[in-house]
């Protein structure tokens, strides 16, 4: 059955295949003795764990981007949403480990003489309860917001100005202490998830392990719609809507449910990210985070998923390369990356590999 | 005791002197009545220090505002060795300390070597109520304005005879009725019946806040049923009036930050609107033509009122070819794709960012405004507007009328139209499309530079002064209805008005996030925003 859905799909069976020595290797390379030459530090794989969340996430970009159409500049907001989902958790988590010693509220809320918890709060130190919101709050906030735009059929350009100004409005109402989320410092010093420390090495493993599974089953899932009627329908609907709407294929309830599907998988990358950077704040609605999601998407190659994937791994490893090395000319090197690849690289880097064949 | 007496009759007699001297030859030269009032002031005597006071005022000087300030603020010394004064600031060993006759700074020494002039209360009441009668009979009208009001601050009876004799020589009509309120005030409680129903209906025709104190206190007081309706129904008057007057305030600020939003989006309206085409990179171009007016008052540091008017040309000069650059560079081998067009520009907003950030730092730098457009308008006492947002508003209506003028009235409008509506037809009518498309982006990108001057006089200029306005830019426009210049500067400005319509209750930031969420919605209802683009156009 899984064979199935990857059986036309090269890209895809490196990349798990990857993904599986991945999961077994980094642990074993990461217990070899320090000074051996093939060692893994422990933050090292905590930055691989944090590539692989953000690849998720291009993943999910890729999904309504290559095979819907939407170019979406919001999905960052959904990824942001899980970050905080999460965080509040890891926030609960603290109980009177806090700078303030109280056992029930957040350090920011005794700082902020809060004198209970908002309404919001409640439930949130439940796991399982926060793996729930995890999906379903960006779910909620997807489906809403694709619910009105795809009915009134708002498409293209405008579409994702739309989806800009979203992401742009949540991020200045985080940004306002009055949310209750932090405000601008947002939600930091996370002690540990599940009763294990984050900064253990092992729980740095066990989440770099999750944000692997999670890739994988996130492609297969997007595999498995692609592959169905569904994904067929989500290509005509990209390539000739008026064309799929006349034959009378309900365009806005495809579009509506790939983009909610979509949103989640971003959310789920944003709470595993979380944990493993140790801090979400509004940042991370921040528009021009959701831009560089798409040229990931584009670097790689749109519409192959493993594309997304392959796009994600290297600007981020560049990203982490010249932000450390050449910072003055990191954004040069990102503009110019932006604006080649859109003029040379139609197919992305995976294009050059890629022999000549229908998308 | 007797040495006090003696010194005094000594500094009198001096000073007698001196003003026979002076009235007699009037050869005395400001120098010199400077170096008296430096002995006097030096001098242990509290006496000494009035007549000094007196003696200032009396020889008109010219600095006499300046040495006042200065003793109210207690920033005078004296030195006990040279017993000169000395302007410091704070008397630390190292600080620096300006000899006040002959300007020059030394270093202090020895704390101990200077002494403060100390002047007691009736001494600063002096000063106050000389200051206040120089004020009243200065020649700028905002300088009298001023001293009547800080007279007003504390009404006795010195200075209702001062204002009372400045009345009877005032011209200014905005002086005089200042004057009148402060009359009124203190008739309010020392005049009789008739004299007070008049004084009710003179502050009853006035907004000036101490006026309505004073009538608000007087309800309270007063005995006498008649006159406390007359004074009661003043003020609902004047109360109507006051709100009248905020929300006019509140629709010019909107109308100001309106401007800013139409200026900010209206080459956009062009690029985006006529073109179709996604510029990413139009923030960019605004803060290039707003690190065009920083260069240009760097080069002429001695014009800074000329400066800005050679910016405006400049940096539509800039900001244009540097989107000619773009076009030609980038996006006319995108065209039709606009969701590509969007990332390529987003990438060249980055390489410009960036480069702003090499070559000027990525500190915010100051442009500094010019005198003619700091300073107030001011109508009434609870209704002033600043002549800068005043001037935006009037830039902003020339800049849109200008471009209505371009776009409708020239060739290069007619083409711009005629290859947005139709561009297979437009050249087989000979229009040169590609020369065409160059120049609107050229144009747009020109007015996104003369936005930039015109932000640089308003907020910090910097990197990202750009991405600020991007998104609001983009929101104007869709908001308008692509292609239609006219509602963008409709947008803008109903954008700019329900933004600060719920300020005073949202606060700025939430007031924002009502307006984007708005937008989101609005959008959804009409697509193609508030004046759509009829015919086969709007299908594209």
């Amino acid at each position: 059955m899984l064979w199935k859905l990857i059986r036309e799909d090269r890209g895809g069976q490196i990349l798990l295949a990857m993904l599986l020595l991945a999961i077994i290797a980094v642990p074993l390379l990461n217990g070899l003795p320090s000074d051996h030459p093939l060692h893994i530090p422990t933050y090292t794989v905590a930055l691989l764990g944090k590539y692989l969340t953000l690849a998720l996430l291009a993943l999910s970009v890729d999904l309504v981007w290559g095979y819907l159409g939407i170019l979406t500049l919001g999905h960052g907001a959904f990824f942001a949403l899980g970050g905080y989902v999460m965080g509040m958790y890891l926030m609960r988590q603290i109980g009177e480990r806090g700078v303030y010693g109280h056992p029930e509220l957040p350090d920011f809320m005794v700082f902020l003489s809060y004198d209970s918890l908002p309404w919001y709060w409640l439930g949130f130190d439940s796991f399982w309860f926060t793996v729930i919101m995890v999906m379903l709050v960006p779910g909620v906030l997807a489906f809403v917001f694709g619910a009105l735009a795809f009915r009134s059929r708002v498409s293209g350009v405008y579409l994702s100005i739309i989806t800009q100004a979203l992401t742009f409005a949540l991020m200045l109402a985080f940004f306002r202490n009055e949310m209750g989320f932090g405000g601008n410092n947002g939600l930091t010093d996370f002690k540990d998830i599940l009763g294990f420390s984050l900064q253990s090495r092992e729980t740095r493993l066990g989440l770099f392990i999750a944000s692997a599974v999670a890739l994988m089953l996130g492609y297969l899932l997007s595999r498995y719609i692609i592959q169905s009627r569904l994904g067929r329908v989500c290509v005509a609907v990209r390539d000739a809507e008026s064309r799929a709407r006349f034959l009378g294929y309900r365009v806005e309830n495809v579009k509506l449910w790939v983009f909610t599907l979509s949103a989640m998988m971003a959310g789920v990358a944003g709470a595993l990210y979380v944990p493993q950077v140790g801090i979400i704040n509004p940042n991370e609605f921040s528009p021009l985070n959701s831009i560089e999601v798409v040229v990931w998407v584009a670097v790689g190659g749109r519409a192959t998923l493993y594309g997304a994937v392959v796009g994600a791994l290297l600007i981020n490893y560049a990203k982490t390369w010249f932000t450390t090395e050449l910072p003055e000319v990191w954004l040069f090197a990102l503009g110019a990356i932006f604006i080649l690849v859109t003029l040379l690289l139609p197919r992305g880097v995976t294009g050059l590999l890629r022999r000549k064949e229908a998308v | 005791m007797t040495s006090r007496i003696i010194r005094w009759l000594l500094a009198s007699g001096v000073l007698l002197a001196c003003l026979a001297v002076s009235a007699g030859i009037q050869a005395q030269t400001d120098d010199q009545v400077l170096l008296e009032v430096q002995a006097l002031l030096v001098s242990p005597n509290a006496p000494d220090k009035t007549v000094a006071i007196e003696r200032l005022a009396q020889a008109d000087h010219p600095r006499a505002l300046e040495i006042y300030a200065l003793l109210l603020d207690s920033k005078l010394y004296f030195n006990r060795a040279d017993d000169f004064l000395y302007v410091i600031d704070n008397v630390v060993e190292g600080a620096p300390a300006l000899a006040l006759l002959s300007q020059e700074t030394s270093l202090i020494e020895r704390r101990r070597d200077y002494r403060r002039v100390a002047i007691n209360n009736a001494q600063r009441t002096q000063i106050r109520r000389v200051m206040a009668q120089t004020g009243l009979n200065h020649e700028r009208m905002e300088v009298r304005v001023g001293a009547v009001q800080q007279l007003m601050g504390d009404l006795d009876q010195d200075a209702l005879t001062l204002i009372r004799e400045a009345y009877v020589s005032e011209t200014h009509g905005r002086v005089r009725d200042l004057m009148a309120v402060a009359l009124a005030i203190d008739t309010l409680t020392s005049g009789d019946e008739a004299a007070q129903r008049d004084a009710i209906s003179v502050l009853g025709g006035s907004l000036e806040p101490r006026g309505r104190v004073a009538l608000v206190r007087y309800v309270e007081a007063t005995d006498q049923p008649r006159l406390k309706t007359l004074a009661e129904q003043a003020l609902v008057g004047i109360d109507q009036q006051v709100r009248f007057y905020k929300g006019l305030e509140t629709v010019f600020f909107g109308l100001s930050m309106g401007s800013v939003l139409v200026l900010a989006a209206i080459g956009l309206a062009i690029t985006f609107g006529v073109m179709g085409v996604i510029n990413m990179a139009h923030g960019e171009l605004i803060m290039i033509g707003a690190y065009t007016t920083f260069v240009i008052q760097q080069l002429m540091p001695n014009h800074i009122g000329l400066s800005v008017l050679v910016a405006v040309p400049a940096a539509f000069i800039v900001s244009g070819l540097v989107g000619i650059a773009i076009e030609r560079g980038v996006i006319r081998f995108l065209y039709g794709r606009p969701l590509e067009t969007l990332l390529a520009t987003f990438g060249v907003s980055l390489v410009l960012q960036q480069a702003v950030r090499s070559i000027f730092s990525p500190l915010n730098r100051s442009v500094q405004t010019p005198e003619w457009m700091s300073g107030m308008l001011h109508f009434n006492p609870v209704f002033a507007v600043t002549w800068n947002r005043l001037y935006i508003i009037l830039f902003c209506l020339m800049v849109f009328f200008l471009l209505l003028l371009i776009l409708k009235r020239t060739a290069l409008g007619l083409q711009v139209r005629a290859v947005s509506q139709n561009r297979a037809m437009a050249r087989a009518m000979g229009v040169r499309s590609e020369r065409v498309d160059m120049m609107t982006f050229g144009l747009g990108s020109g007015v996104a530079g003369i936005a930039g001057v015109a932000l640089s006089q308003l907020t910090n200029v910097g990197p990202n002064l750009g991405q600020a306005y991007i998104i609001d830019s983009f929101m104007v426009v869709v908001f308008g209805g692509v292609g239609n210049i006219w509602g963008t500067l409709v947008a803008g400005m109903t954008l700019g008005v329900a933004n600060k319509l719920m300020e005073p209750w949202a606060g700025a930031v939430l007031a924002k996030i009502l307006v984007l969420v708005f937008i989101i919605l609005f959008i959804q209802k009409r697509p193609r925003g508030l004046f759509p683009q009829r015919g086969r156009a709007a299908e594209g």
